[in-house]
């Protein structure tokens, strides 16, 4: 007679065979038998968050920086609803999270019982695929599939509803298959013939250009290693959307730094005058393309994507390559290197006038700004952060707003899996539970969340997270006492009404620090700045930093609102028509 | 800033619709028919008629025809994304002209009246070879199958005759010859 195990065990046998090593959650009455069994599983280590939220956000941290699955555990009702945030949020960026919820008693569903709520139902528009186990013989099989659909083809998230009853039931123990089938759903679906197509198309454009986005960091560091040579072989410039930060040294003179709304000047005009538009891992979101109709209109449009629901979605492409990003770049290569060694110096003669062309837009200077001596300019806060902390392999989260931008723009990012940032959705509060995870995933490593003052006051509630598990994470929260973005847009879209934007009553942030038991900083000038930022890294505490900034500052340069890319806002000095010397830099 | 106030662009490309007739093959289990329809009322888009039904029971396949309207990049989006589906096993995508495919609704007429009336009824069913599947004094209830375009005509042409009820399936679809769809 083989072993029984309850429900609850199955859960923690599965994650065991799984190789889940960390697990986000909070307890509560319709998971308390899930929880009964965490001390029997040792190498499964539990880190209780304040608010399901945060739960959802810190193993979405986990899993971008750590490139496994993260993994999270809510109660019924109340704790499925919270965590509804973070998994739309990891649908809208691809990141693969398991979500185990318990629900209320099979005979109780539907009943309107104590903390019920239709998770499944809730859940299906957000998640990849989701579960209500009626059936303790399917436990298994399902948490196993949970974690193959999570993890394979366009990773995201998936949910697994238990309730109770099956929780406490006993069946046997099924491994997981030791091959795991695709389901034929997330298969390379391209041809040898595409790579060729693609390599005539690369060997015929005079002004190509590289666009990538997350899908090149989803498929592993390998791509990026992959891309990184592709890039170099054929001297191509390249762009990268805000998820795809990381995936190609941000320091290399062929990166254009990043495109789209607040993209540079180079990367967005480099986009519109292509004839060549190669897309890996990028979606055609439309923060990127501006006015679609006047979207890059004179280039032939490559898009490699493991996902064929993102092919012509919104923009329409001449070569579509349904595959993972790893195994068609390099088919390329060595395609490439075998057929075409004498394009790869050739074409480096027909691309020199592009680059010329792509040097005058550089000389724009387009993320330059009006320096002070009397206020921290946010931009120079995260320029000086950047240059303190760039020997470091530090890994950056951000919230989502001027701040988030400004991080793109400024910290320079050279290696996958190091830029956390919610893209899609958009959720302010993801940055503080987001560190929290990454912190969990990288103990040793220095681990930044780059805020505003209004988004981190979403999640703040995890500073005790942090604390009790002796995260050191860094909070360093850009103050500017508006919801900055929002002022923006108020005022170059809405006559200056500034509507709601102004937080009236904030916390004083360093005394909120000394409450959680961490450490609180507050940097008021420009030359005390780096004393300060410094202090902060020589803390191996969670520290709050209250960086006090221009309160009005705008973030440039910008694509206005229904406008192409070759039609940018550059910021202030250009408005007033003064030429940008450079001397935003000075005080560098 | 003329125009937009809004942070996203907007939309002045006027596309053509087009209903299309979508069949899936699902596994027939719960909430999968709330996950294919989601696809559709996640992005506005009204179903125009729906048919369900188990048609292999040994694999647990059920078939979904599914009648829909919409501009040819939204309807192919849909159809990426019901291919996504964990529980889908194929999709296939037919335009309502298609003349390799055979569409059948069939409708249930009431009709209450006297006797001269209730057999012009029949009369003017002729075409669609109708079957009454209960009769008496005063009533009838008959059966038709038929395209949808003839049932709505038949349903305006049966009232002088005293149509009282109409109930009426969704469409169903096949392809015609020895093929079936891969």
């Amino acid at each position: 007679m083989p072993k029984l195990y309850s429900g609850a065990e199955i859960v923690f046998k599965c994650m065991e065979d799984q190789n889940v090593e960390h697990i986000f959650g909070y307890p509560g009455g319709a998971v308390l038998p899930i929880y009964d069994e965490l001390q029997n599983f040792k190498s499964i280590k539990h880190i209780l968050v304040r608010h399901e939220q945060g739960a959802g956000h810190a193993a979405e941290g986990y899993a971008r920086s750590s490139g496994k699955p993260g993994v999270v555990l809510v109660t019924s009702g109340p704790g499925a609803t919270n965590v509804v945030t973070a998994l739309t949020d990891a649908y809208m960026d691809s990141i693969p999270l398991v979500c185990i919820s318990g629900q209320v008693p099979t005979h109780l569903i539907g009943t309107d019982a104590f903390q019920e709520c239709d998770t499944t139902g809730i859940t299906r528009p957000c998640t990849k695929h989701n579960w209500l186990v009626k059936d303790i013989n399917d436990l298994a099989n399902i948490i196993h599939k949970a974690f193959e659909v999570a993890t394979t083809g366009r990773p995201g998230p998936v949910l697994v509803d238990i309730p109770k009853d099956i929780q406490f039931q006993k069946t046997i123990y099924k491994k997981p298959l030791k091959k795991p089938k695709t389901n034929g759903k997330s298969h390379n679906y391209f041809k040898q013939d595409n790579i060729d197509q693609l390599i005539d198309l690369m060997s015929k454009s005079s002004k190509p250009i590289f666009y990538t986005g997350g899908g090149v960091i989803n498929s592993g560091p390998k791509a990026s290693e992959l891309l990184k040579e592709l890039v170099y072989a054929t001297g191509f410039p390249i762009t990268s959307t805000l998820q795809g930060l990381g995936s190609f040294p941000g320091d290399d003179n062929q990166f254009l730094g990043m495109l789209g709304m607040h993209g540079t000047y180079e990367a967005n005009n480099a986009m519109h005058d292509c004839d060549l538009m190669i897309n890996i891992g990028a979606r055609f979101d439309d923060r990127i393309t501006g006015k679609l109709d006047e979207f890059s209109p004179k280039s032939k449009k490559v898009h490699i994507d493991i996902d064929p629901s993102s092919i012509n979605k919104n923009v329409k492409v001449d070569l579509a390559i349904v595959g993972d990003v790893k195994s068609v770049l390099s088919l390329t290569l060595n395609k490439l290197k075998k057929n075409k060694s004498k394009f790869l110096k050739s074409n480096k003669q027909k691309t020199s006038k592009w680059w010329e062309k792509i040097q005058k837009w550089r000389s724009i200077k387009s993320l330059d700004y009006i320096a002070s001596e009397e206020t921290i300019k946010p931009q120079f806060a995260i320029e000086r952060l950047y240059e303190l902390t760039k020997d470091k392999d530090s890994y950056i989260t951000t919230e989502v707003g001027q701040h988030q931008m400004w991080a793109a723009q400024h910290y320079k990012f050279n290696k996958p899996n190091r830029w956390m940032t919610s893209g899609g959705l958009g959720t302010m509060g993801y940055g503080l539970p987001a560190a929290v995870g990454v912190q969990v995933a990288h103990p040793k490593k220095l681990v930044i969340d780059i805020a505003g003052e209004a988004s981190v006051l979403m999640t703040l509630q995890e500073m005790s997270t942090a604390v009790q598990y002796s995260l050191p994470i860094k909070i360093f929260i850009l103050n500017n006492e508006y919801m900055g973005m929002v002022r923006q847009w108020q005022e170059l879209l809405h006559d200056k009404n500034y509507s709601e934007s102004y937080t009236a009553a904030l916390p004083d942030f360093v005394k909120l620090a000394e409450a959680y038991n961490c450490v609180g900083i507050r940097a008021k000038r420009p030359e005390e700045l780096d004393d300060k930022i410094i202090e902060m890294l020589n803390t191996d505490k969670p520290v709050i930093f209250d960086c006090m900034v221009d309160k009005v500052e705008n973030c440039f340069p910008m694509i206005p609102s229904g406008k192409p890319h070759n039609q940018m806002i550059l910021g202030p000095k250009d408005q007033e028509n003064k030429k940008i010397t450079g001397k935003g830099k000075s005080l560098v | 800033m003329p125009n937009s106030k809004s942070a996203y662009s907007l939309s002045n490309l006027k596309e053509k619709l087009d209903t299309h007739i979508i069949v899936v093959w699902v596994d027939n289990e719960s909430g999968v028919l709330a996950r294919v329809v989601g696809l559709f009322s996640g992005r506005g888009y009204n179903i125009e008629s729906l048919a369900v039904a188990q048609v292999d029971e040994k694999l647990n396949i059920s078939r979904i025809t599914i009648v829909t309207t919409g501009t040819p990049q939204v309807v192919n989006q849909i159809k990426l994304q019901l291919k996504k589906l964990v529980p889908v096993h194929k999709v296939a995508d037919f335009k309502r002209e298609d003349k390799a495919v055979i569409f059948k609704e069939m409708a249930l007429f009431k009709l209450v009246g006297t006797q001269s009336k209730l057999t012009s009824a029949i009369k003017a069913c002729k075409k669609y070879n109708p079957i009454v599947l209960d009769t008496t004094d005063k009533s009838n209830v008959i059966q038709v199958t038929a395209l949808r375009r003839e049932i709505d005509k038949m349903s305006k042409d049966l009232k002088k005759y005293g149509l009282v009820s109409v109930s009426r399936t969704g469409a169903v679809a096949m392809t015609r010859g020895a093929d079936t769809f891969k």
